[in-house]
């Protein structure tokens, strides 16, 4: 795969907790505008690969590049202001928060007007800008509200009537859609979604199905760890299978799925022996 | 030489002292995450109970031993019962509020039973010291180093061969899983808490027969000390605990003989301080930790705040405005003016604790930087008063988020930790700096506010002064909170791993926060120096520290118009029914208690 498609590239990533490998020599490629898709049982190590990329947990070994640069061990910070943006599988909405601000804390890596890129005194600038609010912060506040309108208008009826409760007050559905809508105001070039249909019920998967589509054919770069095997088979361009830390399968879906490791992986938990001898045999 | 070995000695008596406190603090830190504040309370109440048997009953030794432990352990199973259990699904903060509100009830009951003068507590043995090598020792050493090694014994074989030992175990390891199993947590933390209670008590007796007097300022330093140890030693791990106890007790002792006896205090915080910076999981932590996940706004409690219409805002600001001009006495006038005085300092407290969640516990230092500042300024340099003050305000801005700023990587109740010890440390530095700060004597003198040249003396100009700085305060605050920096505080505060993720840098924001927080603070402590004239280092003490986080908590969380609500009700409503100030602190604490049990989110609701 040529060099300026590949938007981003594991090599040999690895994460061990004491005696346990969560993420075991994982390579992985994702092309521009493409969507890959993560799949394995509980525990694969799935969301873990997710923090090492994201920033928030930093490899044994390994290299993570982006756009053709190691941003391995980097900060989140970093990473989110480079236009890397998740979502998390539990759900990490700002409770206290209103839906509107915390989708506006999604475009905080977007705020030129109040947050100088001054050395030193940037921060005491910020504080300044923040207090006084001259007609430039306004302006770039303003114009940042009608886009997280617009993001919102993404997802119906769902968020719009809502937008000034905070966000614990929300359904577990519907703060899922808050946690997508604050990934989007990012603007990001690369969007990794943990699991974002959980817990929603069929109708909510579809709207949600549709809009990772449109998100997709609007050209969006996406890593999804998903469990409901229909949605990652009609979305994936590729199929990563995990299990217990190692990749264990990749390929289009349909051809993943048919695949007696991955089978096995998914059988064995639970009933391990009988399943491990059939796949050996 | 000799004397080397006697400070040896000597700093490895008080290490068992200090880890018999750590090692409670461990076990408890170890199943239920929580630092309990109230350890050294128990500590104090093990010392007078120790005292009432001894002096009044007579007991002999080892019954007192025995009487000590039984009573604190009942104390420790009172607090876990009624204090704690009630909060275990409530917010993050609630228990570590709960355990300072609970200690200063305590102390202060000590206080009103025994009366704050300091008793001696003797310690019932010959008075004879034995030659070993180059040094002395005397039988209480002996008494000590028995009752040390004696108890981790029994605590090894309890945790080892015992069911409920192992029960406490497996939910140290993982809480969730334990209960799984079966494990009767209630048990467990009752358990946990006896035994930390006891061992805590019977520390308190111990030190009290060695300096043979004790007194109610114990408790405070106790508490520190242990978490000192403890967290040194790394949270919730047991033997850890020893040994950080033990070099806590040599590092203080070698201290003492190379710098002499008031700075033992100092470098048991700066080793503190150190650690957490260094090494936040202790010494023996392996190198890494594992990606904390907490779970979403849990560290608050949720509310929908009371909205408060802007015309009764003006209207009570204009009637507070005019109220001088009626025949009011000096004494309501005077009482007003303290409370916009904690007005200010509240809403620095609730901006920093509220706002960004960083619970602070020694925000009086902020009080004394100011203070320091705007008196040595006015006093050295004759920088007019007004300008003064501002140089109190910003030297606390910046010095207080400098000291702070190492700890800002820390987490949950480790920032407390760090913000009491940071605390404690200002005030020490204040007493030992003698060339800058006149130590022990503090400094007298200090010229009356005025502004643009004119003395602000009579009663009506100073209440008007600090009415409207504090106004200026509050206005610029709610400004802040309206602005892109108030979203991103709060979404620090109810997930910080998320806000990195999103571009969120905390050191960035936390300082921010504090240099905010920290000019009114020092503001109020600058207009509160020139209004006393005096000030040494304990004008400004953790008591006035606990004072504004229950006046933070009563007007809600990060909620402005709380803050002031908050100062008026605490200052106001003693005064109103004439309450006798032995008694506030203990009203203080009982309010905090009721709060968190009753009304997290405060009168007028967390922002
Ligand atoms: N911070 C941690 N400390 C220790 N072990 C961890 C930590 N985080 C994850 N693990 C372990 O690593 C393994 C992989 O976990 P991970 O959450 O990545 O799995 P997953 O594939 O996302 O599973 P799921 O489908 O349930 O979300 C698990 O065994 C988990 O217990
Ligand atoms: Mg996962």
């Amino acid at each position: 795969m040529a060099e300026h498609t590949t938007m981003l590239s594991l090599r040999g990533l690895t994460r061990r907790f004491g005696g346990l490998t969560a993420v075991d020599a994982i390579d992985l490629d994702l092309a521009r505008g493409g969507l890959v898709s993560i799949i394995g049982p509980n525990g694969a190590g799935k969301t873990t690969l997710f923090n090492l990329v994201t920033g928030l947990d930093r490899p044994d070994a390994g290299v993570v590049r982006f756009e053709g640069q190691d941003i391995t061990g980097l900060s989140p910070e970093r990473l989110a202001a480079e236009g890397i943006a998740r979502t998390f599988q539990l759900g990490r909405v700002f409770g206290n928060l209103s839906v509107m601000d915390n989708v506006l804390i999604g475009a905080h890596t977007r705020l030129r007007a109040v947050k100088p890129a001054v050395p030193v005194i940037g921060p005491l600038l910020e504080l300044g800008l923040a207090l006084l609010r001259p007609a430039s912060v306004k302006a770039e506040e303003e114009r940042l509200r009608e886009e997280v309108k617009a993001i919102f208008a993404r997802f119906g009826e769902r968020l719009l009537p809502r937008i000034d409760q905070p966000a614990y007050s929300l359904s577990y559905a519907n703060r899922r859609r808050v946690e997508i809508a604050r990934a989007l105001a990012l603007k990001p070039r690369l969007l990794l979604l943990d699991e974002p249909t959980a817990g929603m019920n069929p109708t909510e998967t579809a709207e949600m199905q549709a809009l990772v589509a449109e998100l997709k054919a609007e050209g969006l770069t996406i890593l999804l760890i998903e469990h409901k095997l229909e949605m990652v088979m009609r979305l994936s361009d590729r199929v990563i299978v995990m299990d217990e830390g190692k990749k264990i399968a990749e390929g289009p879906g349909e051809q993943v799925r048919k695949d007696p490791k991955v089978i096995e992986a998914y059988l064995g938990h639970g009933l391990s022996g009988t399943a491990e001898q059939e796949s050996a045999a | 030489m000799s004397s080397w070995l006697d400070y040896t000695i000597n700093g490895l008596i008080v290490g068992n002292v200090y880890a018999l406190v750590a090692v409670g603090l461990a076990l408890i830190f170890g199943v239920s995450r929580l630092i309990n504040f109230a350890q050294g309370s128990i500590y104090l109440v093990g010392a007078y109970i120790g005292w009432v048997a001894v002096v009044q009953l007579h007991t002999p030794l080892p019954l007192t031993i025995i009487v000590v432990a039984v009573a604190a352990a009942l104390v420790g199973l009172v607090i876990e019962r009624f204090g704690l259990r009630p909060l275990q699904n409530s917010v993050r903060i609630a228990p570590l509020l709960a355990t300072i509100g609970i200690s200063f009830v305590l102390d202060q009951l000590v206080m009103l039973t025994f009366s704050p003068n300091p008793r001696a507590l003797p310690s019932q043995l010959p008075d004879v010291r034995f030659q070993i090598g180059g040094g002395t020792i005397g039988p209480l050493d002996l008494l000590i180093a028995g009752v040390g090694i004696t108890s981790a014994l029994l605590l090894f074989v309890f945790l080892r061969y015992s069911k409920l030992g192992w029960a406490v175990r497996a939910t140290a390891q993982d809480r969730d899983a334990a209960m799984q199993m079966g494990v009767d947590v209630n048990r467990v933390n009752q358990a946990v808490f006896g035994i930390a209670a006891a061992l805590g008590g019977v520390s308190g007796m111990l030190v009290g027969m060695y300096y043979n007097q004790i007194d109610t300022a114990m408790s405070l330093q106790a508490t520190l000390k242990g978490v000192v140890a403890e967290v040194v030693g790394g949270a919730g791990n047991v033997p850890g605990a020893v040994i950080g106890s033990l070099l806590l007790g040599l590092v203080e002792s070698y201290g003492v003989a190379v710098f002499g006896t008031s700075y033992r205090n100092l470098f048991a915080f700066l080793l503190l301080v150190v650690v957490l910076v260094l090494r936040p999981n202790g010494l023996f932590a392996s190198a890494r930790q594992a990606p904390p996940e907490p779970l979403t706004g849990t560290f608050i409690a949720p509310s929908r705040p009371v909205r408060i219409p802007r015309w009764a805002l003006l209207v009570a600001a204009a009637a507070f405005a005019i109220l001088p001009l009626f025949p009011v006495s000096f004494y309501v006038l005077q009482t007003l003016i303290n409370a916009w005085l904690l007005g200010m300092l509240a809403l620095s407290l609730t901006l920093v604790a509220g706002t960004i969640g960083q619970v602070s516990l020694g925000h009086a230092a902020l009080l004394a930087i100011g203070a320091y500042t705007s008196a040595l300024l006015s006093l050295g340099f004759a920088v007019p008063v007004g300008l003064s003050i501002i140089g109190g305000g910003l030297m606390s801005a910046a010095l207080g988020t400098a000291l702070i700023s190492p700890s800002f990587r820390l987490r949950g109740h480790y920032v407390s930790i760090a913000t009491l010890a940071i605390g404690e440390i200002v005030s020490l530095v204040i007493l030992n700096w003698e060339s800058v700060t006149r130590g022990p004597i503090g400094i007298s003198g200090i010229p009356p506010l005025s502004l643009f040249g004119y003395d602000l003396i009579s009663p009506n100009s100073i209440y008007w002064f600090s009415l409207v700085v504090m106004i200026v305060l509050a206005l610029l605050q709610a400004r802040l909170l309206g602005s892109h920096l108030g979203r991103s505080f709060r979404a620090i505060r109810d997930d910080d791993i998320a806000a990195r993720a999103y571009g969120l840098s905390l050191n960035r924001y936390k300082s921010l926060a504090f240099i905010f927080g920290g000019f009114a603070a020092g503001v109020s402590g600058g207009i509160a120096a020139h209004l006393y004239s005096y000030i040494n280092h304990e004008t400004f003490n953790t008591q006035q520290s606990i004072l504004a986080l229950t006046v933070v908590i009563l007007g809600g969380l990060g909620n402005v118009v709380g803050a002031i609500v908050g100062s008026v009700a605490l200052v106001g409503l003693p005064e109103l029914f004439r309450i006798a100030a032995e008694y506030r602190i203990l009203i203080y604490g009982i309010v905090l208690l009721l709060l968190v049990r009753f009304r997290p989110q405060g009168l007028l609701g967390t922002m």
